[in-house]
């Protein structure tokens, strides 16, 4: 794809002023790094609050053309609690296939709209996708209503909430996967307490018009930087999230991709969701491969692709995602490998270039997840 | 002597060996470099072969043998302090030493003037 056809965020001209290295990603023209570079924005987004623009992703209402509840209905395909959820109150859940297999993985939130209707923000490189599925589905029971003139940021940190706060003190109310409307610099916005960092912080859903101009707001405050892919990947990647189409795609099952927290506790007893007799089969007797967190010993990273061995040098696995840990001081990855190598500190290798290198299985996150969640007092 | 080539190496030739590394152009194209990989000291490449690699946080590039020739020795101290490479890409950061085995490979590399001018020509 020419630069000419990639898509541009509303934010584009200010990535390029601001010395953003732009490459193609999913169809846009996106920042992989700006001239702090991806060692210093990882550490920054740590210690202070980075800006990520994610408008790339893809936002949209889901709404029920029945007056049934939209979220009892898109629990068909997936298995997380969403017919529980409150107003306000938002989810990581799976879009699953028949075989149970996990298309995309997104965020599924209650609006305030008397409705029910749902606030659904997907994977950029899987939106088209994701967006059939759920239209041939459910064609005549769900409306949905892609959001395309919102631009979506991401401000991650923990001086995220000393930030946002400074332009609307009640976000510093919201506890982790809850949003509400705020009115930011007078606009409207969907702000939520999530992120994909580990980082305490918060995703604002802005109209594109007025997006540049809340971005140069926040921005000012001297704690802010904007932050590239890159360190979003290393981010993500510390804390153990996953990338979906790499850590997981369609063949892998929730059990498989050890998001099994996803999966709602009634909806397990239930199981009514599609793909769930292989799933509930897993559960019980467990996956035949897991994805599992590697730490190699040495220096070198062992990146997506590398091949896994036992010590005998038989190929077990590969490496889904895997690179240097700028917080974790070292490299680290993540990959799938049959269930007799799942255990924490089963001794494996990794084929860099040819050549093996010892690491060990480890448990995720590599570095701690810091959200703010409600206290439970 | 000290010579530049198109793929952002340099090397400075003394008495029949040249001290190979990367450009100050070339870290900071690659940014945070995390991991360096030397060459066996007694290896043997062709002109254009990898001979080491060098990896920032997001990817591993190459490092290509700018001459055809043994390896004499190597750059020891960028396995526990790869970031020299960024903090002196043209001292303390050089990768590996290679014998000269043909000498009509160091005609048409460029001097420092011109690899100047061929860096800003890219920009």
């Amino acid at each position: 794809m020419s630069d000419e056809t990639l898509l541009k965020t509303p934010f584009y001209d200010m990535h390029v002023a601001a010395g953003g290295k732009m490459v193609p990603f999913a169809g846009y023209a996106m920042p992989v790094q700006y001239p702090l570079g991806i060692m210093k924005e990882h550490t920054h987004t740590r210690e202070k609050a980075g800006l990520f623009d994610v408008s790339h992703m893809g936002q949209s209402y889901i709404r029920s053309l029945d007056g049934s509840d939209p979220a009892k209905i898109i629990e068909e395909i997936m298995p997380s609690a969403l017919a529980v959820l409150k107003p306000g109150k938002m989810r990581y859940t799976v879009l699953l296939n028949e075989d149970g297999g996990i298309e995309d993985d997104l965020m599924i939130t209650r609006t305030f709209e008397p409705e029910g209707s749902l606030y659904v923000v997907v994977n950029a490189a899987c939106k088209e996708k994701d967006y059939k599925i759920l239209e041939d589905r459910f064609a005549g029971r769900l409306a949905l209503e892609p959001l395309e003139d919102r631009a979506l940021l991401a401000l991650q940190g923990p001086k995220a909430e000393a930030v946002l706060a400074e332009l609307a003190p009640e976000v510093a109310d919201l506890n982790f996967m809850e949003g509400t409307h705020v009115t930011l610099e007078g606009v409207v916005c969907w702000v939520a307490r999530c992120g994909y960092t580990g980082e305490d912080g918060y995703e604002i859903s802005v109209p594109e018009e007025e997006a540049p101009a809340l971005a140069e707001r926040l921005l000012r405050n001297e704690d802010v930087e904007w932050i590239g892919l890159g360190a979003r990947d290393s981010l993500r990647l510390e804390v153990g999230l996953c990338l979906s189409g790499h850590d997981f795609n369609a063949s892998n099952s929730p059990v498989e991709a050890n998001v099994t927290f996803a999966l709602g506790k009634k909806r397990r007893e239930e199981g009514d969701f599609v793909g769930s007799e292989r799933i509930l089969g897993e559960l019980e007797n467990g996956a035949e491969k897991s994805l599992i967190g590697i730490l190699p010993t040495g220096r070198a990273p062992a990146r997506e692709g590398a091949e896994i061995t036992d010590m005998d040098g038989t190929v077990i696995g590969k490496v889904t995602s895997g690179g240097f840990g700028p917080t974790f001081g070292s490299p680290v990855a993540m990959g799938y490998v049959p269930a007799a190598f799942t255990d924490e500190g089963t001794d494996v290798q990794l084929l860099v270039r040819g050549k093996a290198h010892p690491a060990k299985v480890a448990k995720t996150p590599f570095v701690p997840q810091r959200y703010k969640r409600k206290k439970v007092s | 002597m000290l010579k530049f080539t198109e793929d952002h190496e340099w090397m400075l030739i003394e008495d029949g060996v040249a001290t190979v590394g990367i450009t100050d152009h070339a870290q900071n194209a690659l940014g945070d470099i995390v991991f360096v990989e030397v060459p066996e000291v007694g290896a043997t490449f062709d002109k254009g072969d990898d001979a080491a690699v060098v990896e920032s946080v997001k990817a591993a590039s190459e490092v290509y043998a700018p001459l055809t020739g043994e390896i004499t020795g190597v750059n020891e101290a960028l396995e526990g302090e790869p970031g020299k490479v960024n903090s002196s890409p043209m001292d303390d950061g050089w990768f590996f030493k290679i014998t000269v085995t043909d000498a009509s490979e160091l005609e048409g590399l460029m001097d420092e003037a011109g690899y100047n001018a061929f860096v800003a020509g890219l920009e």
